[in-house]
């Protein structure tokens, strides 16, 4: 099936959908969201817990909640979006491969692209946990599936490595499923969950969080019978003798999000090693001209209302490119240093009030001045009393600042 | 009563169950695991090894070179992953010189053509990734190949011309009398076969042949995302006495492997991965290739291999017994010479006096299984015009449709687990090792084998998904 569209969002979770959303209300009917699950709304269907929609609704709703919000929306501007369909491929050129059941092959050929695919999790592979290899040892987000889409139970002796959100938000679930969680473990010194989730997840429930621990080994040969753990040094590398063994048949990793580029590798997008996301100017648009990006693809929020926010800020800046296209001139990276990990946007060629600079830290510290300079002259300074790599920092920036930076040519986000 | 009992369904009893099963015989193979390729054919370099290695006049040097030549066949008929690539062995400095000038000798003491020395530059050129402290290497045309893929492809090639499989079949007892044996008080055979791997000395003393002794030892490995792969030969380093060292090579599904190291065990079923042995595997790997990193790994094995006192495969038939055919010892190049390993057994039971008469109906071509991710796009569209199932794709990462995986289900030997349907079609191999298509494929498995979905296991045994 061949067919031409002027606009393809490419994941229906809260990301595509706020995107897609937001290109209609200003003005492009011609729009095709193409979703690999079989519901839109992405992984907010398996998150039943509460605390979404806080900044962008002032109420506090659940995933599936949240999500009806927007497809609600969705079905009443009569958007057109296609379910279990897998994107095959996507060129430069911004043609596009899919298939599904129901409409078989499709070849699409459209004038602009947002990639909204979200992220996946870190697997145990990746962190190279040793031991044997037996059943019982599952990501957070895929017990989560098991747990609250099909209903199931994955355990009752329960470990979690990785104070992530996830970790937090299963922890409590699966307490609440009648399961034992024994303990959390984590890497590093610091959690890197939201504050209210280790109230409120942990806390609550008197699961006991055991920071700088890691896993050692992992015994069992069907069914997973236990963990050796031992605490880490400030190199993060495991202390001999301080091994312990803990009894468990179910083993939660809840170790990182990895935005899933592979389809925006294939259309030759320039990805920010950092982010692990494309690296886009202040329109959210890629290093290929017409395709946008947002969401966890780009770079993994903490919150869904900051998605949604960017999401819909890319399918406005879409709008404008479908509209007028986008004449290029240089663009100026905003380099992020000295304490700062990485920003987003990357580059601009022209900031305005509209976009906001997000940020994440190193490493944990307290009472400091996030700055904004251009050339050399601290153009933005903000005191903060605690700033952690798991909270997201956004700078809103205004007219002065922007026509400051505007003219620069060195622009830097730093701690100072 | 069966003409041939094999015991061990790794790549050399199934590739001997498929040459046999040309013939009109009866023929069974016992396997203790859930499923075939359940040892080190699983687990290991997946090389097929271009013959300069073996000490020339060993049974390994002879099947060895006669295997890789045989394989070429092997794996049209079967349908197999099969890529040919140069092997280089690497010489940092003028004594592991030596060594590969003695390789190449060997080479040619083994008839392995197509094997030459190349220096510094020409390394590079193929190369460019590769350690600049190298001084030279050894060139030889050798392939890689899906070793599973091939041990389960031989093992449906053999079960649809009638050969008869018992997964989950431990062999714990053999009696011979009236020259037949009996295994477990159950089968009965004319023929026994010891192809069990890292059993085969346990195996081999139930008949009360000691004559030899198997050691376990484990390999390690690491896989890397197929966007790391940044090698197109196989990269070795000169080999010692315990191995040829720590390889990297592309595999034929274009990720990159690293690995092994080699250690003893005392389990034969000992293939925990080890702090230890991944920081050895990745520190030889970075000697090789000095940008490596352990971003970009996926996974980490290890397999144990077969280690024989003997220094050379054992295979012919038992001092004890004149009907217990050992085949035996076969690590390293077992997998590459595993068709060579399969005509020379078939041929020894020839000998012995078994009747073979060719079987008309048998064919020693495998039922094909298409797979949407290596279809064109108009194959595609008469896939998916036949089953629409093949536009359903449940593993993203590696492009797998749920048709591959109900097909894998239902073919010959089909999938009874999470990881037999992960070795037949690779679902779950991918970057997010099975994160978003392992409810998907339990699932799947429950509908299709008509079981409550707690009873899906991910290797057989008590290895459930899901409590009740």
């Amino acid at each position: 099936m061949n067919l031409h569209k002027q606009l393809v969002v490419i994941g229906g979770g809260p990301a595509g959908m706020a995107a897609a959303i937001s290109a209609k209300e200003n003005g492009i009917d011609d729009i095709l969201i193409l979703e690999r699950g079989e519901f839109l709304g992405g992984i907010l269907n398996q998150c039943i817990h509460a605390g979404f929609g806080l900044h962008t609704f002032n109420e506090e709703l659940t995933g599936p909640e949240y999500a009806t919000r927007y497809t609600d929306r969705i079905e009443a501007l009569k958007i057109e979006y296609s379910l279990n369909t897998m994107v095959l491929s996507i060129k430069k050129d911004k043609t596009i491969v899919a298939v599904s059941r129901d409409k078989g092959l499709m070849n699409i050929k459209t004038e602009a692209v947002i990639l909204a695919m979200g992220c996946r999790e870190r697997t145990r592979g990746a962190i190279n946990i040793a031991g044997s290899r037996p059943a019982g040892i599952f990501t957070a987000g895929t017990a989560q599936y098991y747990i609250n889409i099909m209903g199931k139970t994955i355990g009752k002796k329960i470990v979690i490595l990785g104070s992530g959100d996830i970790g937090l938000i299963m922890a409590r679930r699966l307490t609440l499923e009648g399961a034992e969680v024994k303990t959390v473990l984590e890497l590093l010194p610091y959690s890197n969950g939201l504050g209210r989730n280790i109230a409120q997840c942990l806390e609550d429930f008197d699961i006991p969080l055991m920071l700088s621990h890691t896993i050692v080994g992992i015994t069992g040969k069907e069914r997973l019978e236990g963990i050796t753990i031992a605490s880490v040094d400030e190199k993060l590398t495991p202390i001999p003798g301080s091994e312990q063994f803990i009894e468990c048949d179910t083993l939660l990793l809840s170790v990182g999000l990895i935005p899933e580029n592979e389809l925006t590798t294939d259309a030759e997008v320039e990805i920010d090693q950092r982010t692990s996301g494309a690296v886009i100017n202040e329109n959210l648009e890629t290093s290929v001209e017409g395709i946008f990006a947002c969401g966890n693809v780009l770079h993994v929020h903490d919150l869904v209302d900051y998605v949604s926010d960017e999401a819909a800020r890319a399918g406005k800046k879409a709008t404008q490119y479908l509209k007028n296209g986008i004449t290029k001139n240089e663009y100026k990276n905003i380099i992020a240093q000295n304490g700062v990990r990485y920003c987003v946007p990357q580059k601009f060629e022209k900031l305005t009030p509209e976009t906001p600079l997000f940020f994440r830290v190193t490493t944990p510290c307290d009472r400091r001045f996030v700055a904004v300079f251009a050339d050399g002259e601290a153009v933005y300074k903000k005191r903060e009393a605690y700033l952690t790599p798991s909270e997201m920092q956004i700078i809103k920036l205004n007219d002065e600042i922007c026509e400051k930076l505007n003219k620069a040519t060195q622009i830097s986000i730093e701690l100072i | 009563m069966f003409d041939i009992a094999i015991i061990g369904a790794g790549v050399s009893g199934c590739m001997l169950a498929r040459s046999l099963s040309r013939y009109k015989l009866r023929v069974c193979v016992l396997e203790s695991s859930y499923d075939v390729a359940g040892g080190a054919s699983r687990a290991n370099s997946a090389i097929i090894h271009a013959g300069y290695d073996p000490v020339p006049g060993t049974l390994k040097a002879k099947l060895n070179v006669r295997g890789a030549e045989l394989m070429k066949t092997v794996v049209r008929e079967l349908g197999v992953e099969y890529r040919e690539l140069p092997s280089i062995v690497l010489a940092y400095d003028d004594e592991q010189m030596k060594t590969v000038r003695e390789l190449k000798a060997r080479a040619e003491a083994n008839n392995v053509k197509a094997v030459r020395i190349i220096g510094k530059d020409e390394i590079l050129k193929l190369e460019p990734k590769v350690n600049p402290e190298i001084v030279g290497a050894l060139y030889a045309d050798s392939a890689i190949v899906c070793p599973y893929g091939l041990t389960i492809a031989a093992a449906e090639n053999a079960a649809a011309n009638g050969v008869e499989f018992r997964l989950n079949f431990e062999v714990t007892d053999i009696k011979f009398e009236n020259n037949e044996f009996i295994i477990n008080n159950e089968i009965k055979a004319k023929y026994v076969v010891n192809a069990a791997g890292v059993n085969s000395g346990k195996i081999s003393t139930l008949i009360g042949d000691t004559s030899f002794k198997i050691t376990p030892r484990r390999g390690e490995y690491l896989i890397y995302d197929k966007k790391s792969l940044c090698v197109s030969s196989v990269l070795f380093t000169v080999p010692t006495k315990l191995g040829k060292g720590v390889l990297v090579a592309p595999s034929v599904s274009g990720n990159m492997l690293v690995g092994p190291n080699s250690e003893k065990v005392e389990d034969e079923a000992e293939r925990s991965t080890t702090v230890k042995g991944q920081d050895f595997v990745f520190n030889n790997a970075r000697r090789i290739l000095p940008v490596l990193t352990k971003r970009g790994v996926i996974n980490e094995f290890a397999g144990v291999r077969a280690i024989p006192d003997t220094d050379d495969f054992i295979i012919g038939f038992s001092d004890k017994n004149p009907c217990f055919l050992q085949v035996a010892g076969i690590e390293s190049p077992g997998l590459a010479s595993s068709p060579a390993i399969a005509e020379y057994a078939t041929e020894l039971l020839k000998q012995a006096g078994v009747m073979m008469i060719e079987n008309p109906d048998a064919t020693m071509l495998r039922k094909q299984f298409p797979r949407i991710a290596d279809a064109t796009p108009d194959e595609a569209e008469e896939l998916i015009k036949q089953n629409s199932l093949y536009a359903h794709i449940i593993c993203r990462c590696e492009t797998i449709s749920e048709a591959e995986i109900v097909t894998a289900i239902h073919r010959p030997l089909g999938a009874r687990s999470i990881d037999g349907v992960k070795f037949r079609t690779r679902a779950g191999m991918g970057r997010c090792q099975g994160g978003f298509c392992l409810p998907k494929i339990t699932e799947i498995l429950a509908r299709e084998l008509k079981i409550p979905i707690e009873e899906v296991t991910k290797f057989g045994g008590n290895s459930q998904i899901l409590y009740s």
